[in-house]
């Protein structure tokens, strides 16, 4: 089985990004860039079912500038066997990017798709179930765990109420949630070996020619600030204090 | 007057309180509200909706394929109820998490996700990067709005209403690629995390399953709810769905307990509309300090038998 994962390139989920004075977007200069973390889970999934024998491929697939190729390089060096860049200067909103990424899993013919859960630097969460939408298969978002048989997966779902188990027919689409693993860690000479490995290029013109932006983004603001608190010295001092606000 | 379709969350035969904030939300945008309930059996949570401040009419679309809250299913029969509709809207939930994308994507459209805001009719605030700016987003004319609604923004709406109930059937192919196993949930009889007043949690620091035992206690006598931070849902010491913050549950009670908990921008954002934060952490450079309204510098062994008793 062919395994595609999409991995996007973010601001590091370690950096507080601040908003330009301006209110044009965020400062991203000079910021350290990494794979979206729920991406990363997905590729570490992909890789150990490769391990498993239950895959036999994995390929790496960011949308974006020729500076995403460092993320897929990451990608190759954790042990995806090949990547594929869709070229764009864009910024593709969710609609777009499933679009994109139908056109190329119509070319890959993969048995599994694997997407980060949300991309933490939009948040949108959408991208994954809008491809399962327009590809009309399966969708299983926030994966905690993934067991696959044969045509089919037993996927373990993060749910509000606990967790939720569904059975799905292969080819399908998969989002993953923080808990399904812990990625492993790059090694030295894998991002040596990693610099060997193929890389294509695609246009995002030769895979779309439709364009789905229909939102408009606008001003950007720093969010509410709360105000300052005050410490108490003790229980007695706590309790106090949820007293004399009425909290208690 | 535009029309707004809400897609109402339920679960063994009651209506989500995050149906109601949707409303509320709905209200701000201005326009008529209608509200889709898909189940196999809907008619006790179609009555609970009809019951709805400022919901003028619910669809009620019941089948058997309905009975479990399965995205493939609903979203085909989500996206062709939306016909002559200008807005369609779901909760910030799991739920609408999963189903809206799926029906934005057959509607030809993208969805504004997590509505904290309404500017007008048309113009919305969300949150980005976990809550670290906050952007305007603007949906042209032509456009369908499809969105989801932060919940923790809003208010749920009252009660009074006496909307019409509408039964249909489903319009749509439900495909039969996708199939429910079983849920799985530890439903104690605690207060639910998303709609408790008061909600108590606990981080990596309780050290074991055991020592949340502690938390429970005192959340009996609180009658709160209980949270977690993610460490201490990997650490095994509570389930998956006892996480507060991004990638759990985002919420607002008017008393919010950390115990033990650091406070990384992941689990802060998941608490910043709560009423009262107050942080005890025996780490008196612990970032919660920053946003707690009350801070205490202690151990919580200590601290947490201390305050039960002065409670009692
Ligand atoms: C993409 C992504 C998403 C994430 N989403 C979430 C999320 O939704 N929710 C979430 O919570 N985290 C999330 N995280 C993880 C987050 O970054 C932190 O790692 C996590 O919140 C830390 O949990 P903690 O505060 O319990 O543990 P720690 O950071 O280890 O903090 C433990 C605290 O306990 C204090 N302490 C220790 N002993 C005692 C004692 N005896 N008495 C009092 N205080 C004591 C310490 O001083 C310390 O401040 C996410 C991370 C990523 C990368
Ligand atoms: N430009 C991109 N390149 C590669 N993958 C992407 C891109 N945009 C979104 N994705 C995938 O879609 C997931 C969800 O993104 P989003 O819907 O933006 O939250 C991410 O975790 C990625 O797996």
């Amino acid at each position: 089985m062919k395994v595609l994962v999409f991995i996007k390139r973010v601001v590091d989920y370690n950096v507080r990004v601040k908003v330009r004075p301006d209110g044009s977007g965020v400062d991203t200069g000079g910021v350290k860039m990494s794979i979206n973390p729920f991406d990363e889970i997905a590729l570490e999934e992909a890789l150990q079912m490769r391990e498993a024998g239950t895959a036999d491929e994995v390929v790496v697939v960011s949308a974006g500038g020729n500076e995403c190729q460092q993320q897929l390089r990451t990608g190759l060096a954790m042990g995806a066997d090949r990547a594929i860049q869709i070229d764009t200067d864009k910024t593709l909103q969710p609609l777009s990017a499933a679009r994109a990424f139908l056109a190329l899993i119509e070319q890959q013919q993969p048995g599994l798709v694997l997407l980060g859960k949300q991309a933490i630097d939009d948040d949108n969460n959408q991208t994954g179930q809008m491809l399962a939408a327009l590809w009309g298969r399966p969708q299983a978002t926030n994966a905690a765990e993934i067991v696959i048989n044969g045509n089919s997966a037993l996927v373990t779902r993060e749910v509000d109420a606990g967790l939720e188990v569904l059975d799905i027919d292969l080819p399908a689409v998969v989002t993953t949630d923080l808990r399904l693993n812990t990625p492993r860690f790059v090694k030295l000479p894998d991002i040596m070996k990693a610099k060997k490995k193929p890389l294509d290029v695609v246009a995002l013109g030769e895979l779309t020619s439709h364009d789905d932006t229909n939102l408009q983004i606008g001003q950007w603001s720093p969010p509410a600030q709360r105000s300052k608190g005050i410490m108490v010295d003790d229980v007695a001092g706590l309790v106090g204090e949820l007293k004399n606000r009425g909290l208690l | 007057m535009s029309k707004i379709l809400i897609l109402a969350e339920h679960a063994n035969g009651q209506l989500n309180q995050a149906t109601a904030k949707c409303v509320t939300c709905a209200k701000a945008i201005g326009g008529e509200v209608h509200l889709a309930i898909f189940s196999n059996d809907g008619q006790a949570v179609a009555k609970q909706a009809a019951g709805l401040a400022d919901v003028s009419k619910v669809l009620q679309i019941d089948h058997q394929d309905f009975s479990h809250p399965l995205a493939a299913q609903i979203a085909p029969e989500l996206a062709a109820q939306a016909d002559g509709y200008g807005y369609v809207l779901a909760p910030s939930t799991m739920f609408g998490k999963d189903v809206l994308p799926r029906a934005a994507a057959l509607l030809g459209v993208n969805q504004v996700s997590d509505i904290m805001a309404v500017n007008s009719a048309r113009s919305f605030k969300r949150p980005v990067y976990a809550g670290n700016a906050i952007v305007d987003v603007t949906v042209p004319a032509d456009s369908l709005v499809v969105a989801t609604v932060r919940t923790a923004s809003w208010a749920a709406a009252g009660e009074g209403g006496s909307a019409t109930i509408e039964q249909s059937a489903p319009q749509s192919d439900r495909p039969a690629h996708t199939r429910f196993v079983e849920l799985r949930t530890e439903a104690g009889d605690r207060p639910d995390l998303q709609t408790a007043n008061i909600v108590i949690s606990g981080g990596r620091a309780l050290g074991s399953a055991e020592n949340f035992e502690m938390i429970y206690a005192l959340a009996r006598k609180l009658k709160a709810g209980v949270g977690a931070s993610r460490a201490a849902v990997d650490a095994g010491y509570v389930p998956n769905d006892m996480q507060v913050g991004q990638t759990g549950k985002i919420i607002s009670p008017e008393l919010y307990f950390a115990f033990g908990i650091s406070g990384a921008i992941q689990h802060v954002t998941g608490i910043k509309d709560a009423g009262t934060i107050i942080a005890v952490n025996k780490d008196a450079d612990a970032p919660i300090f920053e946003i707690a309204d009350i801070g205490l510098v202690g151990d919580l062994f200590q601290v947490i038998p201390e305050l039960e008793q002065a409670l009692s």
